[in-house]
């Protein structure tokens, strides 16, 4: 019982030292790729412009 | 986990980026440049939302656009050169950013991930970031009409997210209501429908419109490829390196 325990626990340590950083790289993915092509600034927009409209992001 | 992911995704953003900077500056930038010639010349008053009887109806990239409300401009390139430059950045920040989320996924997989298997994954950004929001919001030229900002970038998270999880659960889920249920969540961004813009018939000729959008298109493809198969390279390269 208690060796189930233990077990148990070390999958979910596993699988949460797995899961944290690719929660983390995603939302700072999500972060960079929001910054660049949705951003409402108009500085932004005016400096990513065609990358705006190559990825085809919905743009003004 | 973290060292890796973020130097995978680094580079291999970094890399992306540059080369499909090389690549739009031979196929989409022209024709936005081109576009740009014709754009204010519409018949269709250009209005922005707040202002029109038409809450629909905005043309892309008025004269209004970049006018901050205190009526300056906003700050933007000087000059060719500055706006290749600007561009270039703007398509790395992009390609880290993608290749952050393409190296989250790899991470979370139990596959093999290399430069091959890379390049599937690419597809399915390709697919989930491309093609299927272009399927309701085409690629869109400087000068064309759309519907109102807010909406359209709503109906493109919308779109890829559905087409996201219902693309995991046909790959990664066995059984019957997995693929229905992966079927639907796939067709239901189309089934509520793109904000569309009330008229049509904006100042870019189709013709161009048309090449930009195929040329839009096909540079994603290389685009996703390209980051699938760098990010699937350098994951597989820093896993024999630890």
């Amino acid at each position: 019982m208690k060796e189930q325990t233990v077990k148990t626990q070390d999958v979910v340590a596993t699988s949460s030292r797995k899961v944290m950083p690719a929660i983390v790289a995603m939302l700072f993915g999500a972060f960079l790729v929001i910054g660049v092509g949705f951003a409402h600034s108009d500085t932004v927009h005016n400096a990513a412009h065609d990358s705006r409209h190559s990825f085809a992001f919905p743009c003004h | 986990m973290f060292r890796r992911i973020f130097a995978t995704a680094l580079l291999a953003g970094f890399l992306g980026g540059i080369g499909i900077s090389v690549v739009h500056e031979f196929t989409t930038t022209p024709i936005i440049l081109h576009a740009e010639q014709f754009e204010g010349k519409s018949s269709v008053p250009e209005q922005k939302q707040s202002k029109s009887g038409n809450p629909l109806l905005i043309l892309a990239h008025g004269k209004s656009s970049g006018a901050a409300e205190d009526g300056h401009e906003a700050w933007g390139p000087a000059n060719a050169w500055e706006r290749t430059l600007f561009t270039t950045i703007a398509n790395i920040i992009t390609g880290v950013g993608f290749a952050l989320i393409l190296v989250a996924c790899f991470s979370l997989s139990s596959g093999n991930i290399n430069g091959r298997t890379g390049v599937i994954w690419g597809m399915a950004g390709f697919g989930v970031m491309s093609l299927a929001p272009a399927l309701g919001l085409p690629p869109e030229v400087p000068g064309a009409l759309t519907a109102e900002l807010v909406p359209r970038q709503g109906w493109w998270f919308l779109c890829v997210a559905a087409t996201a999880a219902g693309l995991w659960m046909l790959v990664f889920r066995t059984g019957g209501i997995w693929i229905v249920a992966g079927i639907v969540l796939i067709a239901l961004p189309h089934i509520v429908g793109a904000p569309q813009p009330a008229r049509i018939g904006g100042a870019v000729p189709p013709e161009l419109a048309d090449h930009f959008a195929a040329a839009s298109l096909a540079t994603a493809a290389i685009f996703w490829s390209l980051l699938g198969w760098l990010s699937g390279t350098f994951w597989q390269r820093f896993e024999e390196r630890s």
